[in-house]
């Protein structure tokens, strides 16, 4: 028999259907691919055996039956940001210690009421904070490339290091993932997967642990831009608990795959061709553009001259909002506490010890820029400079521009514990300074994979699209891939 | 501008995360780099720009003032480090 594992969620749901194997043969692969994996790769921090083993014979009934959902019998797993009903729900943060909440995330109970499977909750920075997987209070996630003929550990990216490194070792068939500032899209293109974060208020962010309101979005890690889009629209609804959420139809994402792009206009944004930037992703970026002039599209030279602010703009924006969002965990209501002399000790030894250094540090930034006499130096100002990098797209938009193209990351994966990016915080936030323009603006984004560098490891193309248009960023997308072809790493681990 | 060891202590207070003398002095270099990153917005001209509230132009969605969740009194507190009859125990406040 093939290995399971290898299927994509749109061969799974065909053979499912079709009878060839059970979805919980399907999930046995998967909780077995796992147990081998998981010491190396760290990608779970939770495994939900019982409980997938549960979910795979329902939806085996189901299947039997002929009443399968989208996603009857589809392993899945969920980042550990996901409220999931009496089951680890963390932010791999200390100080959320034995949380299980009595509730469900929206986006998870969307892929449940599909019929999906869940395998387990999957490692990530603390509150989503890192570029690299390594501030999680469950140790660092492994990717599961490596360069060529180099045994040295890469990091996976982050925030959602455990989605993309469980997806691109075969540990679910696709994930959930949260995208900040590029927490998706800068994952998924170190490990040679898809990820797409959708337009803000595409996906309810009920139940999922708030890290900056007005950027945080959910959204798919994936094998391939079809399965990423089938789990989109299971994901993606119109959600009265969170007044974000808007009121748009989801549509079928999956119509806009295998669509001509002859005639699209693509632009391409001179100011993402950065000082020091690594030839490899400017000939990526070069091979992008050709394969879809030679797909019919139309390239067009654009410009955004904002683009080099919305990373200092980020800096401020999203550590205020985290300030505020975090100020909840006081020891009181859940989690860890430490006790002191009075309350307000008690409330500091639990946050000195509950949070972890980087967490710590965006705390204190957010607070210092949003206490007294400071405000419109920094929120207030970036706030306004936010105005500017939208606008910028809305040019774009104006102009009759259909999507743009640019690098997902100005590098490949970096090393564990690499001393050059850890003795400066603001050097390792430069990982995202392709993806984080995106989320200022609120629109949707998606890293494909596009190739791999000359040390074999890969490298993905970002689509950036108009708000509420992820179908084109579909289209577009599956022509890349079309284009590149697949990347799977080669198995050292188990 | 850029903040010395007292004042990464103040906020500190503010945000009730306990530091030591050696973390506060770690932190305010890196604070200062991350201020000194964040400077260069100095350098956009923002005059007559309108903050960004909201990047979807749609208006605030309201409900009906109506009770739709409630009597959950267990699963509130189910998660509570210390809880007695459905009360959040904490130390003592008032003398």
């Amino acid at each position: 028999m093939t290995d399971l594992t290898k299927l994509t969620i749109a061969e799974a749901r065909k053979g499912l259907k079709d009878k060839d194997y059970t979805s919980l043969e399907l999930t046995e692969a998967f909780l077995s691919n796992i147990e081998e994996a998981n010491k190396q790769l760290n990608a779970y921090v939770a495994v939900t055996a019982d409980k997938a083993r549960e979910m795979a014979k329902a939806s085996d009934a189901k299947l039997a039956s002929g009443d399968g959902g989208v996603l009857e019998g589809i392993p899945l797993g969920i980042k550990d940001l996901f409220a999931t009903k009496g089951v680890h729900t963390q932010a791999c943060s200390h100080i959320l210690d034995s949380f299980k909440p009595a509730y469900e995330s929206t986006v998870t109970s969307n892929l449940w009421a599909d019929g999906a499977v869940m395998l387990g909750k999957l490692n990530m920075d603390e509150f989503a904070m890192g570029s690299s997987n390594e501030t999680s209070y469950y140790g660092d996630v492994i990717n599961p490339w490596r360069k060529k003929n180099s045994n040295q550990d890469l990091v996976p990216g982050g925030s959602s290091g455990g989605s993309a490194t469980a997806v691109a070792a075969r540990l679910c068939m696709g994930a959930t993932a949260t995208d900040t500032g590029g927490s998706i899209r800068q994952p998924a293109a170190f490990t040679g997967t898809v990820g797409i974060k959708p337009t803000y208020g595409r996906c309810s962010r009920w139940g999922i642990v708030a890290f900056a309101s007005s950027l945080d979005q959910a959204g798919p890690i994936a094998h391939t831009v079809r399965d990423s889009a089938i789990l989109l629209k299971s994901m993606a609804s119109i959600d009265p608990k969170d007044t974000t959420s808007v009121d748009i139809e989801v549509p079928d994402y999956e119509a806009a795959i295998g669509k001509s792009v002859k005639g699209l206009k693509i632009g391409i944004p001179a100011e993402y061709r950065m000082d020091g930037m690594p030839d490899e992703i400017e000939e990526l970026w070069q091979q992008g553009i050709a394969w879809l002039k030679d797909a019919g599209a139309e390239i067009v030279e654009i410009s955004m001259p904002h683009t080099k602010y919305a990373l200092p703009a980020y800096y401020i924006v999203a550590p205020a909002e985290a300030s505020s969002n975090l100020a909840r965990y006081d020891g009181v209501r859940y989690g860890l506490r430490v006790p002191g002399k009075d309350i307000v000790e008690m409330y500091e030894n639990t946050r000195a010890e509950g949070f972890g250094d980087e967490v710590k540090r965006r705390v204190l930034i957010g607070t210092y820029v949003l206490s007294a006499g400071y405000y419109d130096a920094y929120y207030l100002k970036a706030q306004k400079v936010r105005t500017l990098i939208k606008r910028d797209f809305d040019l774009a938009w104006a102009n009759g521009v259909d999507a743009i193209l640019t690098p997902a990351t100005p590098s490949a994966a970096f090393g564990v514990a690499d001393q050059d990016l850890h003795a400066d915080p603001v050097k390792m936030y430069l990982n995202d300074i392709f993806t984080v323009t995106v989320n200022m603006a609120g629109l949707p984004g998606i890293s494909v994979p596009a190739g791999l560098d000359k040390e074999g490891l890969p490298l993905g193309l970002q689509l950036i699209g108009k708000p509420f248009d992820e179908a084109t960023l579909f289209q577009v997308g599956q022509v890349i891939e079309d284009a590149a072809g697949s990347f799977e790493p080669e198995q050292w681990w188990g | 501008m850029s903040v010395d060891t007292d004042t990464v202590k103040r906020v500190a207070r503010l945000a009730r995360i306990k530091v030591s003398e050696e973390d506060a002095t770690r932190m305010t270099g890196e604070l200062n780099t991350i201020l000194g990153f964040v400077e260069q917005l100095d350098e956009v001209n923002i005059d007559g720009v309108e903050p960004l509230t909201s990047v979807v132009e749609q208006s605030m969605k309201k409900r009906t003032d109506g009770i739709t969740d409630g009597n959950k009194a267990d699963d509130i507190t189910l998660n509570a480090p210390a809880s007695e009859d459905h009360f959040f125990m904490v130390p003592k406040v008032v003398e």
